[in-house]
């Protein structure tokens, strides 16, 4: 079952990977994997196992445009982001990774530490005490980049971006 | 139908007429990347787009600003790397160390100007609304992407019109405007929305970076001033490129500054601002004049004219990382850097300094510093521990001189 990380309001890339942390400053560029939130939650890259949920208050994401931010997440295996909004340059990174984000505030439904059974494809939470929680689902040009596995294998495969001719 | 500034740039872009809500396909007149993410952009486009050259080595413009000078054997391993990509690929704009942070240095080379799409590996490329482009942020796929292709795609945003009226007060300037914004609209204001600016004609364009620059910090994809008024008169502005009556606005905000104070945003979160008079006595450790945001000549200039004179509070340290090569040479040849000097100020090389919390002037723990910049997150320059105010240049200045936040009015 999947861990659900509660995370707060305007969670800032900064606070994700801080820049002392950017593959470009380190020795051994995998070693990113060990940074998310390093400064902000030190539990959580020790913690976190794949398929795991990250469920955050509005305007996650927000600040600089490093896409290692989103890359380090996806390293560690989370599963989906679920925040009822996120900020425009983190949720395209993460679209281009193929990092599912959904668009819904759980941090008052779930709690942190708590098990779900989640679907990705049908956005479908299902909580150890047997609640189902559906989330709203995602335009389908979002379905199709992470059916592809991220914005390179897609364009690569359609010849096109999403929504172009 | 009356358009919005961003309207018209993507619709000249896409070839024909969009509105705010279409998700587009663009050709892009510029790509910019600088040292922190080419790295990874570099992979992207030779190991996963299997593309050998970019799309135009001409309209690809590379800026080593982010680690400048290099601080340590890996990033100068990789910025070796870098120039060596950059000759290979026959890229003629690289602006390499010391030369400045890549915004202020494309607009001061005029590979910036207005009605071109602009897409930049660094949230702060929204700073090309400066001069009336439509500039925005991306990571590092998006970028490989665009450097290989030539084109992007992206929904064409609603507008936020922050409309200002009257002038500013003694001791205010576009940083206190900037940050009023940001304190109306919060840090997801803007969210998905491009930001322009009216009533600022009367700015030059470094001023109205400063603005445009603050635009992200509202969530904004872009932020634009209408190129008018006198410091665009030079500008290159296409005839079809224009304030339109009637263009919808999804949202607009008034500001009167003729009522504005200096405006402090206090740690650790870019909206969390108030005014100076409000804000009690901040003893700070260090004041940081610097960034994209409020780092130029005429920054380090309102700086010295506080500063002339007068020396540094006892125990203050003032760092002083020019936006650009550009700037400094300009200070140095009116004065105003022996000026800044004088006052016991120290200068570091143009570029992004401690604003990433690298190098150059990275905070210990329990550290205050007074900052010109963009950011003030947990982390930001250094230690979590460290609080970050931003300010203006002239609140930099009159806190250097007395040890805590100081109206530059009580100085002047």
């Amino acid at each position: 079952m999947a861990r659900i990380w509660i995370f707060g309001n305007d969670v800032n890339t900064d606070q994700i990977v801080p820049g002392r942390y950017a593959p470009y400053m380190l020795k051994n560029e995998a070693d990113l994997r060990k940074y998310p939130f390093v400064e902000a939650r030190p539990d959580f890259a020790p913690n976190v196992e794949p398929g795991d949920l990250i469920v955050a208050g509005p305007n996650f994401g927000c600040g600089s445009s490093r896409e290692y931010a989103p890359q380090a997440l996806k390293m560690v295996g989370v599963g989906a982001i679920i925040a009822p909004l996120f900020a425009r340059i983190f949720f395209r990174n993460a679209l281009n990774l193929g990092i599912p984000c959904f668009t819904a505030d759980l941090t008052k439904i779930v709690r942190d530490g708590q098990r779900v059974e989640f679907n990705v494809e049908e956005g479908l939470l299902l909580t150890e005490e047997g609640e189902r929680i559906e989330l709203p689902a995602p335009p389908t040009f979002m379905r199709e980049v992470w059916s592809a596995g991220g914005i390179v294998p897609f364009y690569r495969t359609y010849g096109r971006f999403p929504g172009e001719a | 139908m009356a358009q919005t500034l961003s309207e018209q740039i993507l619709s000249h872009a896409a070839g024909y007429a969009v509105n705010a809500g279409d998700v587009v396909t663009v050709g892009v007149d510029l790509v910019m990347m600088h040292d922190s993410l080419s790295p990874s952009i570099i992979k992207v486009l030779h190991e996963e787009l299997a593309a050998d050259r970019v799309w135009d080595a001409e309209r690809v413009a590379v800026v080593i600003d982010h680690v400048a000078p290099a601080s340590n054997i890996q990033t100068a391993e990789k910025q070796s790397d870098l120039r060596r990509w950059v000759r290979t690929q026959g890229i003629t704009n690289l602006f390499d160390v010391g030369r400045g942070i890549s915004h202020q240095v494309l607009v001061e080379e005029g590979l910036a100007r207005p009605g071109m799409v602009i897409v930049g590996s660094d949230s702060h490329s929204t700073a090309y609304g400066c001069v009336g482009a439509f500039g925005t942020g991306m990571g590092t796929t998006d970028i490989a992407l665009a450097a290989a292709t030539g084109r992007t795609w992206m929904r064409v945003p609603e507008t936020v019109l922050v409309r200002a009226t009257g002038a500013f007060r003694p001791g205010v300037s576009a940083k206190d405007l900037g940050l009023r914004a940001a304190r109306i609209l919060r840090a997801d204001g803007a969210t998905y929305a491009a930001v322009e600016w009216h009533g600022v004609d009367f700015l030059s364009i470094g001023d109205r970076m400063t603005l445009a620059t603050l635009s992200i910090e509202v969530g904004g994809k872009a932020g634009l001033i209408p190129p008018t008024g006198k410091a665009a008169a030079d500008l290159p502005v296409p005839g079809w490129l224009g304030v339109q009556a009637g263009a919808g606005y999804a949202r607009s905000v008034d500001i009167d500054m003729e009522r504005l104070e200096p405006q402090i945003s206090a740690p650790h979160y870019v909206d969390n601002v108030t005014d100076l008079s409000e804000l009690g006595r901040v003893a700070v450790d260090v004041v940081y004049l610097g960034t994209c945001t409020n780092g130029r000549y005429e920054d380090m200039a309102a700086a010295a004219q506080i500063l002339k004179g007068r020396r540094l509070a006892p125990g203050m340290r003032m760092m002083v990382v020019p936006a650009s090569s550009e700037g400094l040479r300009q200070a140095s040849d009116d004065g105003t850097l022996s000026t800044l000097l004088a006052a016991g100020a120290t200068v570091g090389t143009p570029g992004c300094g401690a604003c990433i919390g690298r190098h150059m002037g990275v905070l210990a723990p329990d550290e205050v510093c007074l900052f010109t910049g963009n950011r003030n997150f947990r982390g930001r320059m250094g230690s979590p521990q460290a609080n970050i105010y931003l300010a203006s240049p002239e609140v930099a200045a009159a806190t250097a001189l007395t040890g805590y936040i100081t109206h530059p009015q009580e100085v002047m």
